[in-house]
């Protein structure tokens, strides 16, 4: 296979250039098994994040013919005898594969992803009690794995990037829907700000790419109607005052 | 060199990391802590983690039964005041994850739901699905991110421990982003860097696992303990070495070879149960060390299947249906479907042993309290004595809790009394030390391959220090060991780059590796009996007589480890048979 992978060294290069490897494939392979074939045999100088090889620790996101993928899940056998690898879009370059990821990290932070309480939490040798169907209402929402695809898919994020972005509203919305949380007023800030919620132009992009089914798409439309039901409840008690 | 000052150091942000940073911001306010991680704290390998986390919860179960378990399952190497207070403050740390959101699996009444594992007399492994350590690394994470004390250093890749008069001072680590290095200063360090898989040619560790922070200590003259207790897994997927939990099993599967004869039987942990209806603490609920050293067996006598990847037996989910194993093995499916195109739906999986987890690592005591002042280690990365010689699955996913508050209220009170320190020059040398060598590494000219010497370093652990181990195997390895450290003098980075250089980071890693390496190699050859995961052809019985000891690795500079050896603690429960027989036997 062909691999064409962009590279670049800040300290070296004026723009980013690409570079062909030829790697003998093996067919159970990923696009992260080449990769790493690559590092291993052919040139050490190429930088990548990796590190599980299993699909849960989200190191690997990368473009694979522009498409943002999770590349431990990618495999030779869907592809074509020639893959184009680039960095993840929307993300400024750090190094080859590698992006920056303080924005959607400082994003991430925003969302408050904690439980927050209004009452006391029950004493420490007693759990809360939370049905299946309680917990299959926010489940889907915790599966993110933080690959990061979703920033590189979604348009907005690409025009705009204080859009807050899908991963940190799935993980608000999440919380908001977990019975032990008692933290969404708190949590409305990133619904009405003007680089909330309302910023997305639900293409849906976000949902295709994501590797592990989260669905942030559905959780973003969700917290529009939750948003506007919020900014009716705050406008009618506060037109009672 | 740019130096940050703290009260509390923290390297590793995995479970034990994190664990350990919200206890010390949640207890004293004040006090500032450092968060140093190589990768950001989701990507820890906390979150490959499938099966569960253990603790007492059941009317029928008790702390009692819990700490034989350990016991016995570690084959009477744990030291049982640490077991103890492992099994006593278990239930508690993983309810206060339950109230900061963990996602937890549910009973019908809403409570929290548990599962059966292997050497586990009843149902005590809490769970969620068959991701239960990604949850609680993520739970962990967001969880932390409310505390403004907790000042991250993501991406900050340790090097070497700063220490003056033998006391901890703190750690040298470099940005990956810039290259640029800083020294961080504190009285207290713990260590939360986890295991070492990636010494072994096939592991279900990450390839952050590099065993970075028992390197460390070691060469800054802390011992290691118990080096010789590699847990192998019974199934991994071939190929990759990817995970399936022993969930897989708590919920059912069974294990057959060729023949779909559940051989399992045949190696003292039957009689056979009834397909479907797992029996507690035998069969395929028989612990790890058991299970693979079976599998050992097996390929011996010709009963595996042959496979693309190698020998393998299977793992027959099929009885479980579909509905149970998306409810409860959702990831397992996955993977076993991406990864070698079987579905447990419809296929058994060929699976086979893997390098799964260092019941070895850096000497602490009860509070993670290492032999130097003011060092502290948990989890994987730390011995305690709580493993053993074989540790139980889902212990070890409670001790990163157990043992991560503890370390923190030990090292939050050290903080306190012993104060920061300011611009000591001893201290300064010593991190200039570490830069030059560092650079001097990168300007190293030689015909070596990084990945040839870690290739060779790996085939080797595992030809003399696997499943089974014997003296002249284990001693060639021994040999081999030095030889490839030192043809390390010999590597050559090609990668000058100062941003994110991650040839220099395998090169560095690769050290690391090494010296670990050659604890395990040489432990294991002077360890001449058999107990739990260390297994030896020659010496086949365990010898309490004169083994009923911790081994401790001592580092010395361009030679081969000293070994001194520890006495057990022993509380309440005399060395025993271990018996997996379902209570078939007397």
């Amino acid at each position: 296979m062909e691999l064409e992978v962009l590279r670049y060294d800040p300290e070296q290069d004026t723009e980013p250039h690409f570079q062909s490897y030829s790697v003998p494939c093996e067919d159970d392979w990923a696009i992260l098994d080449a990769l790493n074939h690559v590092k291993e045999n052919i040139d050490t100088t190429l930088s990548y994040r990796w590190s599980c090889h299993m699909m849960v620790c989200g190191s690997c996101g990368m473009m694979v013919n522009g498409e943002p993928s999770l590349t431990c899940k990618t495999f030779i056998r869907d592809l074509p005898d020639h893959v184009r690898i680039e960095p993840l879009a929307n993300l400024p370059i750090e190094r080859d594969l590698v992006v920056v990821l303080d924005d959607p990290m400082e994003k991430m932070h925003r969302a408050r992803p904690w439980i927050i309480r209004q009452d006391d939490p029950p004493p420490p040798d007693q759990e809360y009690t939370q049905s299946r169907a309680a917990l299959y209402k926010f489940k889907q929402y915790t599966m993110c794995v933080n690959c990061m695809c979703c920033y590189a898919a979604c348009p907005q994020y690409g025009l705009d990037q204080s859009f807050i972005g899908p991963a940190a509203l799935a993980l608000a919305h999440r919380y908001n829907l977990d019975s032990r949380d008692q933290g969404k007023s708190l949590r409305l800030d990133i619904l009405a700000d003007h680089d909330g919620v309302w910023d997305c132009s639900f293409v849906g992009a976000c949902s295709e790419v994501c590797p592990k089914s989260v669905d942030p798409a559905a959780a973003i439309q969700q917290m529009k109607v939750d948003g506007a039901i919020e900014w009716w409840k705050q406008k009618l008690s506060g037109s009672k005052s | 060199m740019e130096t940050i000052h703290a009260d509390v150091i923290i390297v590793g942000a995995g479970g034990g990391g994190l664990r350990a940073a919200i206890a010390i911001a949640q207890s004293d306010p004040e006090l500032e802590v450092a968060l140093i991680s190589k990768v950001y704290p989701m990507r820890s390998h906390t979150c490959a983690a499938e099966g569960g986390a253990a603790g007492v919860k059941g009317a029928d179960d008790s702390l009692e039964m819990h700490f034989n378990d350990t016991v016995s399952g570690g084959d009477w190497l744990c030291d049982q005041d640490v077991v103890e207070y492992f099994v006593r403050q278990a239930p508690l740390e993983l309810v206060q994850l339950e109230h900061w959101g963990c996602p937890w699996s549910r009973d019908d009444d809403g409570s929290v739901a548990v599962r059966p594992f292997g050497g586990m007399k009843k149902k005590r492994t809490w769970y969620a699905a068959d991701k239960s350590g990604f949850h609680i690394l993520h739970t962990l994470f967001q969880t932390s991110m409310q505390y403004e004390t907790i000042k991250r250093f993501d991406e900050f890749f340790a090097l070497e421990l700063l220490h003056k008069d033998g006391t901890c001072r703190g750690v040298v680590a470099m940005e990956m982003r810039s290259g640029r290095f800083f020294s961080f200063q504190a009285p207290s360090v713990i260590l939360a860097t986890g295991g070492a898989g990636q010494v072994f040619p096939f592991t279900t560790n990450g390839a952050i696992k590099t065993g970075d922070g028992m390197a460390m200590a070691y060469r800054a003259g802390v011992p290691l303990k118990d080096m010789e207790f590699v847990q192998y897994h019974p199934t991994g997927l071939p190929g990759t070495g990817i995970l399936l939990t022993e969930g897989c099993r708590g919920e059912g599967g069974i294990l057959v070879n060729k023949n779909g004869y559940r051989y399992l039987q045949d190696y003292g942990m039957g009689p056979e149960t009834p397909i479907g209806e797992p029996v507690l603490k035998t069969m395929e609920l028989g612990p790890r060390d058991r299970l693979s050293q079976a599998f050992w067996h097996e390929q011996k006598k010709g009963n595996t299947v042959e496979t693309p990847w190698g020998d393998c037996v299977l793992l027959d989910m099929r009885h479980l249906g579909e509905k149970k194993i998306n409810d409860r093995l959702p990831l397992v499916r996955e993977l076993a479907t991406y990864y070698v195109g079987h579905d447990p739906v419809t296929d058994p999986v060929p699976v086979r042993p893997v390098v799964h987890f260092m019941m070895g690592g850096i000497d602490t005591n009860i509070n993670g309290e290492t032999p130097m002042p003011g060092l502290y280690a948990i989890g994987e990365t730390s011995c305690s004595g709580l493993h053993g010689a074989n540790r139980l699955g889902s212990n070890s996913l409670t001790e990163l809790l157990v043992a991560g508050k503890r370390s923190a209220e030990r090292a939050a009170e050290h903080a306190r009394q012993a104060g920061r320190e300011n611009g000591s020059a001893a201290v300064s040398s010593q991190a200039e030390d570490v830069v030059k060598g560092v650079r001097e590494l990168l300007l190293q000219k030689g015909d070596e391959s990084l990945a040839g010497v870690r290739r060779e370093m790996r085939n080797s652990l595992e030809e003399g220090a696997g499943i089974y181990r014997e003296e002249a195997s284990t001693s060639a390895t021994c040999d081999k060991l030095a030889e490839l450290n030192e043809r390390y003098a010999a590597i050559e980075v090609h990668d000058k780059s100062n941003v994110f250089n991650t040839d220099l980071q395998q090169a560095l890693e690769l050290r690391n590796l090494l010296d670990i390496a050659e604890t395990i190699a040489e432990c294991s050859l002077l360890r001449r009996e058999s107990r739990g995961a260390h297994q030896r052809l020659d010496h086949t019985e365990r010898d309490d007589e004169e083994f009923l000891k911790h081994s401790l690795a001592f580092h010395r500079d361009g030679n081969r480890p000293r070994v001194e050896w520890l006495d057990v603690t022993i509380t309440r429960s005399k060395p025993g048979v271990r018996d997996y027989s379902g209570g078939k036997k007397g």
